[in-house]
């Protein structure tokens, strides 16, 4: 499994990226999913608790809520997945980005895991 | 990320087919299904593997079905008693779909019954309902056993379908030069490598193919072979997902989600199966039914704009008002769209009415279509 350094990890298996706030699932939860065939995306401007529900993945067989890793404000969308969910199972760290969060501190950053850590919590 | 479908079972507590093993070693990701502990999907996943049944060749481990055996002098006539559709119509080497009914005309189960000879006859039935079937039927069998055999060899039978247009190739392969498939809808006995194959031309996704009932001590073995022959011919294993998406497009029901014991085969669409001239347990409520008109029908939905997939349970909209719910519901992988089926009102079961499936508290319009929503190209 793919997991990046420069990112961080929610239990809940989304990640974070500091640089630009940019949102999406693990490399390792879209192989959970498999076939990603539809993405709900957030409103433009919604603010965001860390672990409130933000955005829905659909796979054939089930529905999946995302969780916002850290509290923010939605500041921009992925409509890219809208014609192209698939792009979470085939680039989930980069093109299958979901949407970015303008963070409110430092604080929520840092209660996420680092790329060792979360390496370890899905056992490889 | 949560998953909001995923069951909770422990897996060691599900029940398990002698495929068990194959489908861990082969990369299946397990599930439960039913009380069964199944494979959902391989490494190529649902959508390729549907893909691979509808333009080439998927084998399906189907032996968490049930196999009851029958014969005796008058096994025909009895089982004729209990059975929907009309055994006059087949012989042996010939099959046909129909269902057990309560004295409401409520589906208990539909199954197919294959005949071999005159009096021999093979029936196999849902997964979830082999012990109810099992007790039922043997609560109908004469009080001196009237001279019939009925017997549960669900244990002892290994099963596979084999679906898709390279299905035959498949078939050919395996059994060699010389072996004939039996004709659609067919059935026969065929040995090979010391053990006797029944072979059926029957399935559930919509393509030719066939299904395979041999002694459950060679599952893996006839399943590791099937997959080094079909391999060339692009044959690939396939999980429960694919048989779903693949029976929904083609609108072949499920029974405990398009089925069920409050619901008939007239309101399910299905009466061509239910022969109403003839004395069987539930035909005098169909009759009534009939004569009085169904309060409900099951349709075939397709949604006419992107969305997010319809699911089973999901409320269906008049004009905004609800009018029923989802009996079942997914993407369909070779139209392009969300599809569902949904019993509803009969004046709104009709081709071309516009509705709408609530997702979330959203309403996605869709289009009642005739069924089957897909059909094979020919």
């Amino acid at each position: 499994m793919n997991v990046p350094e420069d990112l961080r990890y929610a239990k809940s298996h989304e990640w974070f990226r500091p640089s630009d706030g940019a949102v999406g699932i693990t490399d390792h939860a879209q192989a959970e999913l498999s076939d990603v065939v539809y993405v709900e995306l957030p409103k433009v401007g919604r603010r965001v608790q860390a672990g409130e529900k933000a955005a829905a993945v659909e796979s054939v067989k089930a529905a999946s809520d995302i969780y916002a890793p850290v509290s923010g404000e939605i500041t921009e969308v992925n409509t890219a997945l809208t014609d192209n969910s698939a792009l979470v199972n085939t680039d989930p760290h980069g093109e299958g980005w979901m949407f970015k969060l303008r963070a409110d501190d430092q604080a929520g950053q840092d209660a996420l895991m680092d790329a060792a850590a979360y390496r370890a919590l899905i056992g490889g | 990320m949560a998953d909001s479908s995923a069951s909770p079972s422990p897996a060691a507590s599900l029940r398990r087919t002698p495929l068990h093993a194959a489908h861990v070693s082969l990369g299946g990701r397990m599930v439960e299904f039913g009380g069964w502990h199944m494979p959902v999907a391989y490494g190529a996943g649902i959508l390729a593997e549907h893909r691979a049944v509808r333009t080439m060749v998927g084998v399906f481990d189907i032996s968490h079905m049930g196999q009851f055996f029958l014969r005796g002098a008058g096994a025909k006539a009895w089982l004729n008693g209990v059975f929907s559709n009309q055994l006059g119509k087949i012989g042996p080497g010939q099959s046909l779909y129909g269902f057990l009914l309560n004295e409401r005309g409520g589906v208990i189960d539909d199954l197919i019954v294959y005949q071999f000879g005159d009096e021999r006859f093979l029936l196999v039935v849902n997964a979830a309902k082999i012990e109810e079937d099992w007790a039922w039927l043997s609560s109908h069998l004469p009080a001196d056993g009237g001279g019939l055999k009925l017997e549960n060899l669900s244990e002892e039978c290994a099963a596979l379908a084999l679906q898709g247009p390279k299905a035959e190739e498949i078939f050919r392969a395996f059994f060699g030069p010389g072996v004939e498939p039996p004709p659609r809808l067919g059935v026969a006995v065929i040995p090979r490598g010391g053990m006797d194959f029944y072979v059926a031309r029957t399935g559930y996704t919509g393509e030719d193919g066939f299904e395979l009932f041999y002694p459950s001590a060679h599952a893996e073995s006839v399943l590791r072979e099937l997959l080094a022959i079909g391999a060339p011919h692009g044959l690939v294993p396939c999980g429960l997902g694919s048989r779903d998406s693949l029976r929904l497009e083609v609108c072949y029901p499920l029974n405990g989600s398009d089925l069920s014991p409050d619901r008939t085969p007239l309101e399910a669409g299905l009466g061509i199966f239910c022969a109403l001239d003839k004395e069987f347990i539930g035909v005098e409520a169909l009759r009534k039914q009939k004569a009085e008109g169904v309060s409900s029908r099951l349709a075939a939905l397709r949604f006419t704009e992107k969305g997010p997939p319809p699911r089973p349970h999901y409320p269906v909209l008049h004009e905004g008002k609800p009018v029923g719910e989802l009996s079942s519901g997914g993407p369909s992988p070779s139209l392009g769209a969300g599809i569902g089926l949904a019993y509803l009102p009969p004046e709104l079961a009709k081709p071309g009415t516009v509705l709408a499936v609530e997702i979330r508290g959203q309403a996605h319009p869709a289009v009642v279509e005739k069924k089957p929503l897909y059909r094979r190209p020919s």
